[in-house]
This record gives C-alpha cells, structure tokens and sequence, in this order.
C-alpha cells in the first residue's frame, strides 16, 4: 500500500476509484461511486455533470513525463470540484509544486517521498507569474494592487 | 531593455537553490540520470558529444552590454574560450562541468540572466525580430508583448510536461525577420481596422522531419487576450497532442491531423472557458514593462548622411547596415560568418568587444539573430566608420550579410550527439570556395542552411540552398534542396535528388548557383529564378 | 572487439573503460567481450560513469579505433577545433577519425 500525502484535513476515502467509463456509463454505470480515477487519456470533462457526488478523482501518471493530468487537474478545480484531488504513479518530489499549483491536494507516488521533502518541494516557488487554481495571487496581481 | 523587480530576481533566484539542490542529488545518487535528465534539460544542461553543454536564455535575443560581457566571461571562467550562438538567439557552451552549473547560473541571475526552459518539452524562450524597436516597419515594439508572454510561461505548472517542445515567436512588422510560421506559436501583431492592436495566432508551424507553416488559426485576437488565448492553444494541444510518437508529437502534427478548423474551434471554446477565469494581466503590467522599452535618447541633429570614401568600408555598408526608424541612426548587424570560420562562434575577447561596443556605440544595447550574428541597433551614423575599424581589427568585419558565405550552420557532428553528418566543415568549405566578395555580391541575397540531422536546427528547409546531413552505413552524407525561404515568403525547400559527399555537394552547390547567373532575369534573387524555372534546369546542372 | 564508453558524471569528459577503471584515452580501452552489460550497470551504479554505452572498435597499431565516425569523434574531440582535442599538436591526429 502507498502512502498519501495528503494536504487536507477530511476524512480519507478508502474506496477505490472505479474507471471513468464505468462511472459515467449510463446503463452499467457505477453512478454512485465516490471516487474515480482518471488515466491520461481520460477527459477530465466527462465528469464535471457529477462534481458534488465525487469526494474523491484518482489522476494517474503512469510515466512522469506525460503531462496530461497537469490538464486533468486544473479543469476539475475550475469547475469547482473540492474533493480531494490525488496524483498516483510516477509521481516524483520535482514535480510536486506545479502539480500543487494544478490543485493536486493529495500525492501517493510509488517511491516514497517524506512529508518534510514534499513541504519543502511544495513551497519552491516564492512568487508565482501565473493565476491557476490555487488561489495564490500571482506576480502582475501583486505589482498592481 | 525590461529590468527585473524583485520578483522577478527571487524567480530566478529560487531556480538556480532548486537546481543546486538537483545536481547535489545527481552527485550523490539520489537522482538518476533518468530522474535527472528532464530536470537538467529544462535549465538547458544537455549531455553532448564530449562533454556537458548549458543553453544560456536570451529572452526575445537582446542584451544589455553588462550581460553581453558576462557571457564571454563565462566563456573564460567555466568553458574554453568561446561559445556559439545559435538559430533560436541563445548561446550555448560546449565544455560545461555539472558540479559548476549552479555557480554559473548564479553568475547568470546576477545579471538577470537564466537558463531557464531552453530544452525540456516545455514552453521554451520566446523569440522575436532582432531589429524589434528599430526597424522602420513596425508598428509597434514587439518584446513588451514577448516579456508579457515570457513570464508567463516561466514555470508555467500545467505546460511543464508538455508532449514536445515549445517555441513561440513574436513580431509586429509586415516583413517577418523571425521566421515567425515556422514555429509553434507565431504572433504577428497588427492593427485592426479601427486601429487597435491585435494579435494574429498563427500555429502548428515548424521544420523537423515533417515541416509544416502554420496556418491563421487566430485571427486578430484582442491584445488584452493575448496570454489567455495562448493558453488556450497549449490546453489544447497539451491535452490532444500525440504522445505515442516522439517524431509525431509536435503541435504542428495535432493541427494537420485534426485539421486546422476542427483545432480552432476546440481553442475557441477552450478560450472562451478561460476567459472567465480572469487569467489575463492587466493592461498596466504591459503599460509598466513597455515603459522599459521606450525609445533611447536619439541625438536628434546627428547627420544623415555617411562618408564612403573607403571602398572596403561602403562594401560592409551595403551589406551589413540597415534603416533605421531615427534619422542619423543605423542598424548594424556584425557577421559571426568570417570565411572559413565556424557559423555562430565568438571567442570570449570577441564577446567582450561586442558588449564594448554595444555601450559605446548603441545605447548598451545588442541584439541575437535568428542567423547567428549580431545587432547592434541604434548606432549614430556619424560613428559607423570607427565602429567598422574595431570590428574589422577583430575578425568582426565581415561585409556578407544574407550572401552566401553567411551560411547557418548547427553544430553538426562535431558537437551534437543526435547528428548525423558534420555541419561546419562543409560550411567552411562552402565559404572558402565562394570566398570572393565580388561573386558573392553578384550572386547576391543567397540564403544557405545547414542542419545535421533531421532536427533541422540549422534551418535546412527555410534555406534558399539547404543542405540536410544524413548517414549512409556509417559515411557522411548531405541531401541537397532548393527554395526554401523564411519570412514573408514561407516555403519548404525540395530536395534536388540523390546525396552527395562533402566534397560532391560543394560542387553541386556551385553548378546550382551557376545556373541561377545564366538564367536570372532583371532583379531576381537566386528563390525567385528557382521558383520562375522550377527543379529541371539546376537538377540537370547538378546530375548532368 | 566491444568497448565501453561514457561521460564523467562531475565533469562530463569522455572516457574509456580500461578493466579497472575509466580513462580519457580511447587507447586505453579494453575488449570486454560479453561482460558489456554487468560492467556498465556497476559502473553506472557507483556514478563512475554517466550514459555509458557499448561500442564495436578495432584494435589497429596505432591503438583502439571505434568503428563508428560518431564515437571516433569522441575519441579525439571537434575535428573543426584541432587546438581543443586531446592531442592538439600533433597535426596527423585528426587522419584517422574522418
Ligand atoms: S540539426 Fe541535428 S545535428 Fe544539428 S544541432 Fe540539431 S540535433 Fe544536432
């Protein structure tokens, strides 16, 4: 079992995610789960009709360098998901403060990473150039009031 | 020039502790070479032929005299005395330790200099015309608009893994000096009818294995949704863009794959979700660095008019000097393209006599082009016989601009480790046999390129004449292709037939410019004589 | 025969596997038969090398020769840069890399 990392304070939910198919499919649909997993290929958008039963989106990286769930992630938060939003698979400490940026709130990566290493991975940025889904104010916002 | 504030300082600041921080952990194993390899690509630190090479960012190809300097004193202090100059107005190192890489990109930030995303699948430097703020046809400058977009996309979190690299261009003239259709982005900003400011996206261009120029896919965006609509477009293409195939990854592929209308539609609506995110800066933060990049202090009596009573100096005139948009003002580019030389290449001394110049001469101000040489764009015109004496005395003073000679070269086999065929021996070759000023003035604009792989760095398939290096069972091998052309008259260059050996295509090349002189007529350039003949007269030439 | 091959991990030189340890001399390098792979994986292991790989070469009377023009230009350095090769002034160096 991998560790999460997570950065809320909800209970955890110990499902696991059911597919994207099988969630939204109509007929044989799993409708009532509460937590789904997205792979790459996944449209992120597919799930935004059920936002407020999700307490729980999977996004997979099954290799890092496949950057879709950066993607994934922004466009659940923009459309204003809360649950926890959990990076799983490749998920390497280099990476964490964009995908924190992204609104990952929660990270299980397959090789361990410490609670202090992602603290300190999460915070590498002291100002951001970008508005995303973070809620931080970014750089041109802090120049002009 | 834009200054950093602070913020922009603690921006890099902070990337040059995380990289110390990841070459630590290299050196010490914590990292793998696989681990580590995207993070060192993304601060320009390949793995080459013989050694480390560190890609240094010119944002937009200009620099302040100051910054100039220090290039050539990394040159001395952490390389072998030189670096070289490349087509995306960067400069590269050839000879870098890792465990010095964080020290010089200190040495780097000290000057508001970075290395920042100049490799990686990633958003990488912005590029624009290198005669932007000079040139007599603009409408307006375009780096504000560069920085604003530079800035951006620094550590832009969604666009890090991107399914390939990244290259945006912006220019704001009719005459397009940055190849701006033969990127992935490339803006061109006009003015609408009622003369407001806009931005024409055009996108999915590039050169690589599959060339392609990009198509209007937005047209005349309002400029307060610049950043938004680019964002848009790389949404896009970071969700749909093929990541199966390295070699099929490019935006320029999802375009022509999906079709240009079907991809437009999908970053409109992309767009117009965007723009109720409020992700666009205001309009004061282009106003704020746009007062960065107000015109220098012209002398507005200097005088008109030039003394060319020296022959060799009205040689260098003619070809390396330009309008200027301030009376008593010229545009001089240096040519990096001695005959016989190395395309691209300055010697620590050189750099540092540039940066010289640059304060003395042009409002400390110099400029990269996409063609290996350098700008210096604001120089009195009263000042440009001394300035042609120091050039001259240093090996700077070649008068060849846009001739033959001033080949664009990619470092090739002698320096990259994806090359198949030596670049600069051949462009040496070339140079040499075509080395007579005369010939080559008759001969006239005659743009040549050479990349040594499919890679296409060296611009092969936007050159007049473009040279493409292949390996045949292990021997060097150059294709040869005619009428390509970058610019206002975008096209892809054909290629003549079979392949020759170095020696073999320097000839080849003379019998095609042979048949340009017989069949010119008044005023043509050699494309233009390619384009009104076609193939068959220079392939019979060539294969006879 | 096969020889080794890569980069100094700190400084990034070009260097030959010798039996023992690493060398900037491709003369130095020795045939390694089959054992190409257990070499390279405890090399690469101990960070002695970075990027290593295995190559064909010939032995001539002159020393190693890779059999590839890529790696022979490792061997020596730029061919259009003789003053920054390993052996910058002998001028017949460079004959055998083209
Ligand atoms: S075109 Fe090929 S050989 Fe030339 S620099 Fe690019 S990758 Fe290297």
């Amino acid at each position: 079992m991998v560790d999460v990392l997570r950065y809320r304070t909800d209970e955890m939910v110990g499902d696991p995610g059911v597919t994207v198919d099988s969630f939204v499919d109509p007929v044989f649909g799993q409708t009532n789960a509460s937590a789904v997993r997205l792979e790459p290929g996944d449209d992120a958008r597919a799930l935004l009709p059920y936002l407020d039963r999700l307490a729980l989106v999977e996004v997979n990286f099954p290799a890092y360098g496949d950057g879709r769930g950066y993607s994934s992630a922004r466009i659940l938060r923009e459309a204003g998901y809360t649950g926890e939003l959990r990076a799983v698979g490749d998920v390497l400490i280099d990476q964490l403060s964009h995908m924190h940026r992204c609104g990952f709130d929660a990270f299980a990566p397959e090789h361990a990473i410490t609670r202090e290493a992602a603290d300190k991975a999460i915070a590498t940025w002291p100002e951001v150039y970008q508005r995303t889904v973070d809620g931080r104010q970014p750089i041109w916002a802090l120049r002009h009031g | 020039m834009y200054k950093y504030d602070n913020y922009d300082q603690q921006m890099v600041d902070a990337r040059v502790s995380e990289f110390r921080d990841q070459v630590a952990r290299r050196i010490a194993g914590t990292l793998t070479e696989d681990q580590f390899k995207p993070l060192r690509l993304k601060n320009g630190l390949y793995l080459q032929l013989h050694a480390y090479m560190l890609r240094v960012a010119i944002p937009y190809g200009t620099l302040s005299g100051a910054q100039m300097r220090l290039l050539g004193d990394i040159a001395d202090k952490y390389d072998r005395g030189y670096g070289h100059f490349t087509t995306r107005q960067n400069i590269q190192y050839n000879w870098i330790k890792l465990a010095d890489t964080p020290d010089i990109l200190a040495d780097l930030a000290k000057v508001e200099m970075h290395a920042i995303q100049t490799s990686g699948n990633c958003i990488r430097n912005i590029s624009s015309d290198q005669f932007a703020g000079a040139a007599a046809d603009e409408i307006v400058d375009p780096r504000p608009y560069a920085e604003l977009l530079r800035q951006w996309s620094s550590f832009h979190p969604e666009f890090d893994y991107l399914p390939r690299k990244f290259k945006i261009a912006v220019i704001a003239s009719e005459t397009d000096r940055a190849a701006m259709k033969l990127h992935d982005i490339g803006i061109r900003l006009r003015h609408d009818d009622a003369g407001a400011i806009v931005a024409d996206f055009y996108v999915g261009g590039g050169m690589g294995r599959t060339p392609m120029i990009a198509p209007l896919i937005g047209d005349g965006i309002a400029i307060d949704h610049m950043v938004t609509y680019t964002e848009a477009a790389l949404r896009v293409y970071n969700r749909h863009g093929r990541r199966d195939n390295k070699y099929k990854a490019r935006i320029k592929i999802l375009v022509h794959e999906i079709g240009a209308d079907s991809y437009r539609s999908q970053v409109e609506a992309e767009f117009a979700h965007l723009q109720t995110l409020e992700l666009e800066p205001p309009a004061a933060e282009l106003a704020r660095i746009q007062a960065m990049f107000v015109p220098p202090a012209f002398d507005t009596t200097a005088p008109d008019s030039v003394d060319r009573s020296d022959p060799d100096f009205a040689v260098w005139l003619d070809n390396n000097v330009h309008a200027h948009k301030q009376p008593g003002y010229a545009l001089v580019t240096i040519s990096l393209k001695p005959i016989g030389g190395i395309p691209g290449d300055a010697s620590a001394d050189q750099i540092r006599l540039m940066a010289d110049l640059a304060q003395k001469h042009s409002f400390d101000e110099l400029r990269v082009t996409h063609a290996q040489n350098i700008v210096l764009p604001h120089v009195k015109k009263a000042d440009l016989y001394a300035l042609w004496q120091m050039l001259e005395a240093n090996g700077l003073g070649t008068p060849n601009l846009d001739l033959i000679t001033d080949i664009i070269a990619c470092p090739g086999l002698d320096y990259c480790s994806l090359a198949n065929a030596r670049s600069i021996p051949l462009a040496q070759k070339i140079s040499q046999r075509f080395a007579d000023q005369g010939r080559q003035q008759d001969l006239g604009e005659l743009k040549l390129k050479i990349s040594g792989c499919i890679n296409a760095c060296g611009h092969h398939h936007a050159g007049h004449i473009g040279v493409l290096g292949v390996d045949r069972k292990g021997v060097e091998n150059y294709q040869l292709s005619l009428g390509g052309s970058e610019g206002a008259d975008t096209s892809l260059g054909q290629i003549t037939g079979p392949g020759f050996s170095e020696d073999g295509i320097v000839d080849a090349i003379e019998k095609a410019t042979e048949v340009y002189l017989v069949k010119r007529e008044n005023g043509e350039r050699f494309v233009d004589t390619y384009r009104r003949v076609g193939m068959a007269p220079f392939k019979e030439a060539i294969y006879g | 025969m096969k020889i080794l091959t890569g980069n100094d991990l700190k400084t990034g030189d070009v260097i030959w596997w010798t039996g023992y340890d690493w060398s900037r001399h491709v003369e130095d390098a020795v045939d390694v038969g089959s054992d190409a792979d257990t070499i390279l994986a405890r090399e690469e292991a101990t960070r002695r090398v970075n990027a290593s790989y295995a190559i064909e070469a010939q032995k001539t009377a002159d020393g190693v020769r890779p059999a590839h023009i890529k790696d022979r230009i490792r061997a020596l350095g730029p061919t259009v840069r003789p003053d920054l090769t390993l052996k910058p002034t002998d001028p017949e160096i460079g004959n055998w890399v083209i």
